[in-house]
């Protein structure tokens, strides 16, 4: 992890000021915290329940209902495969059962370097040019396990970012 | 002068290289001294073709793709910025490729042609005339132009338009809203990602009008996550129109108000519904809601809400500034307008084709599509996302009119068309659809909820030969049960291409799985 995610109870609130005022806040706020810190530390359901006079056990239900929110820090990289039915017409299994084997971990999983976690979606929007994968907030299309192998040795070989 | 090359920038061209190929342009049209201006112009929908690269002549605008950026050279040599057509990727006047020259296109009349983030472009081409009409207009004026078009929701359960809108209006209220469904969670579905990533004047303009006509001043596009480029484009065009008085307190001058706003789901394909969606606007697990109450009578904030699917507002500005009739000219029956189709999974030729209600599937599969991607025969095609029907050979002579499909326990849903070739096991697919309920339910019911875990065992059993005939008997009574007690269309429907691959592919559920063959 790099400086710039570390987060504290203060830029925790920050963010969740930010946004409070809003109507049906609690989306956006965890939306926020997740893009800034890369999951919504444990810390922060307390102070997003006071904030927004809920029960904690209202937020984590929030949290727990979907899949995009997580709550321990992911690799460096996010690499996320379709796994729905225009994928799999075109290979996306066999992709699947590729990235799994290659990087050593099944979905919801970190590789010990802690470079990649591995994630499934349903679906990209590529549809005709599948199969699809997303990194980070790119999508790449008609990923052979050949390509996909070159990207993930991109990822894992590529100098340490000088970080804003 | 400086010569225009287009180079798409939408998710599918990026997702081939397109950052790659205008890069390369740009260095090298540079070194040879030529002076270009590069636009980065929506995708024209045409997939296969991405990178789709466009060079603007006196006479038009001619076409290149897939191009990569090791042509670039190859392609420059030849005289690609003179539109010259002999290198192999050269495909003559844009205008002129058959896959695009057959269709209809009002809803997609301009993407790919302009820049997505232009206000002047879209002005240029027919823009905010709707918006502009609407305003001369009474609400009630509106709701009846809509509702005389024919037009009917494009998110999968085709309900009027018109007549949504009419109970919005008619409920008085002291807030209203707007909400725009662009949740897509379709496989083999992105038009609404064409529309939002390449034209989002469209859609803000149609939501506007809607806004309108039923005296809402507020606006949501709950947007899925899985789409963070159409977040970033239409969060600028939001700005942008804002600044240029087409959102705001004072539209165009006229001392109505609309604002618009993009809140992002977060992975979840049950918040495509509705009523969840609501939910999940309103901060809260995305859990269907029991109707009645209506969300045109009590939707988001217990507020008369429209929810509407993206392709059905970006439908509303040719209404308005062309007339109901001139949309409701095209179509069949009580399917008025155009559909627009979504070619995917194991096709030649895939992408978005906007036509008349009323061609047949095969005519889009074959002389659109060009057959399967491998080359393999077609074998089956689901229509309408993971909750539609596959369809074998014998029903692809069916009209694409809602009705039609209907009559065969089918459905068009949102216009996604996922081709398969020989290769697929219909087992195994029917395994999925089961499987991706299981992941998907909201949990609120039983027969959902229990009823997809157990579709996934009683298919594995199925598959391990494990009392295939009982547990084949149990399945039929399984998808049963769920139609027939789900709250909503996600564990009515999740059955859909269960039974239909049971009924046309039998023999799938008479081997062993896949796995176990070698
Ligand atoms: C499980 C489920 C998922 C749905 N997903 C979507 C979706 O992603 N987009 C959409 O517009 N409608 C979706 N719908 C349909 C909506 O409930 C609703 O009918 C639609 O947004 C109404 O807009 P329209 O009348 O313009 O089609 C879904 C319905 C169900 C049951
Ligand atoms: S059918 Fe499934 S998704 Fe729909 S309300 Fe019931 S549990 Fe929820
Ligand atoms: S099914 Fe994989 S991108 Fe749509």
């Amino acid at each position: 992890m790099n400086e710039s995610r570390e987060w504290s109870s203060q830029s925790i609130q920050a963010e969740i000021n930010a946004l409070k005022h809003k109507p049906g806040a609690l989306l956006p706020i965890l939306h926020a915290l997740q893009d800034r810190f890369g999951f919504i530390p444990s810390d922060a359901i307390p102070l997003i329940a006071e904030s927004l006079q809920q029960t904690r056990a209202e937020v984590h239900g929030v949290i727990s209902f979907y899949h995009h929110f997580r709550t321990a820090p992911p690799g460096r990289h996010v690499v996320q495969i379709c796994r729905a039915e225009a994928c799999q017409a075109v290979g996306a299994r066999q992709l699947e059962a590729h990235a799994k084997a290659h990087l050593g971990i099944d979905y919801h999983q970190t590789t010990s370097d802690r470079e990649i976690t591995l994630e499934a979606v349903y679906c990209l929007g590529n549809c005709a040019c599948g199969p699809s994968i997303r990194v980070d907030d790119s999508v790449r299309g008609r990923v052979t396990p050949e390509a996909f192998d070159a990207l993930m040795d991109e990822l894992q070989t590529r100098p340490l970012e000088v970080m804003g | 002068m400086s010569i225009r090359v287009f180079v798409p920038r939408d998710t599918t061209a990026l997702s081939l290289g397109a950052d790659a190929v205008a890069n390369r342009l740009a260095r090298e049209a540079a070194t040879r001294g030529h002076s270009i201006t590069l636009v980065r112009n929506g995708s024209r929908g045409l997939a296969w073709l991405e990178p789709l690269v466009e060079v603007e002549t006196p006479i038009g605008r001619f076409a290149y793709g897939p191009v990569s950026p090791n042509d670039v050279t190859a392609l420059l040599d030849s005289g690609l910025l003179e539109g010259n057509i002999s290198h192999p990727l050269a495909l003559g006047p844009t205008e002129e490729i058959a896959y695009l020259a057959r269709q209809q296109r009002l809803t997609f009349a301009r993407i790919g042609i302009t820049d997505p983030l232009s206000i002047e472009d879209y002005r240029a081409h027919t823009g905010f005339y709707g918006l502009e009409a609407a305003l001369q207009r009474e609400p009630q004026d509106i709701v009846e132009e809509v509702k005389a078009s024919g037009l009917r929701g494009r998110g999968g359960a085709a309900f009027p338009t018109g007549i949504k809108w009419q109970t919005v209006l008619d409920t008085p209220a002291d807030q209203k809203y707007i909400v725009c469904n662009a949740d897509e969670g379709d496989s083999g579905t992105f038009a609404d990602r064409l529309v939002m990533e390449c034209d989002p004047y469209m859609l803000i303009e149609g939501m506007t009008i809607a806004g309108l006509a039923v005296k809402a001043t507020q606006g949501y596009i709950y947007l899925r996550s899985e789409y963070p480029l159409a977040k970033e484009i239409l969060d600028e065009a939001i700005a942008r129109a804002e600044q240029a008085g087409y959102l705001g307190d004072n539209l165009c001058g006229s001392g109505r108000a609309f604002h618009l706003e993009v809140r992002l789901g977060a992975g979840a394909y049950i918040c495509g519904e509705e009523t969840s969606l609501l939910e999940s606007l309103e901060g809260k697990r995305g859990l269907v809601r029991f109707k009645p109450p209506l969300p045109a009578i009590e939707g988001l904030f217990g507020r008369p809400t429209v929810v509407n699917n993206v392709l059905s507002l970006a439908a509303v500005p040719f209404i308005l500034a062309e007339g109901a009739e001139a949309y409701a000219t095209h179509g069949m029956g009580r399917s008025r307008g155009t559909l627009a189709l979504q070619l995917a999974g194991n096709v030649k030729r895939g992408g978005l084709v906007e036509l008349a209600f009323g061609a047949t599937l095969r005519t889009l599969m074959e002389e659109f599509g060009g057959g399967t991607l491998s080359g393999k025969p077609l074998r089956a095609v689901q229509v309408g996302g993971p909750l539609g029907a596959y369809l074998p050979e014998s029903q692809w002579d069916l009209p694409l009119d809602y009705e039609a499909f209907a009559a065969e326990s089918a459905v068009l849903g949102h216009g996604g068309v996922v081709m398969f070739d020989e290769s697929v096991d219909m087992a195994e697919q029917a395994r999925f659809s089961m499987e991706f309920c299981k992941v998907e339910s909201c949990g609120k019911c039983t027969p959902c909820r229990i009823g997809s875990t157990r579709g996934v065992e009683v298919i594995d059993r199925i598959r391990a030969n494990q009392n295939r005939e009982a547990n084949l008997a149990l399945l039929h009574d399984l998808c049963e049960t769920m139609v027939d007690g789900s709250l909503c269309a996600m564990g009515g429907m999740a059955p859909f291409p269960v039974q239909s691959a049971l009924a046309h592919f039998p023999d799938d559920f008479q081997r062993a799985a896949n796995g176990d063959r070698s």
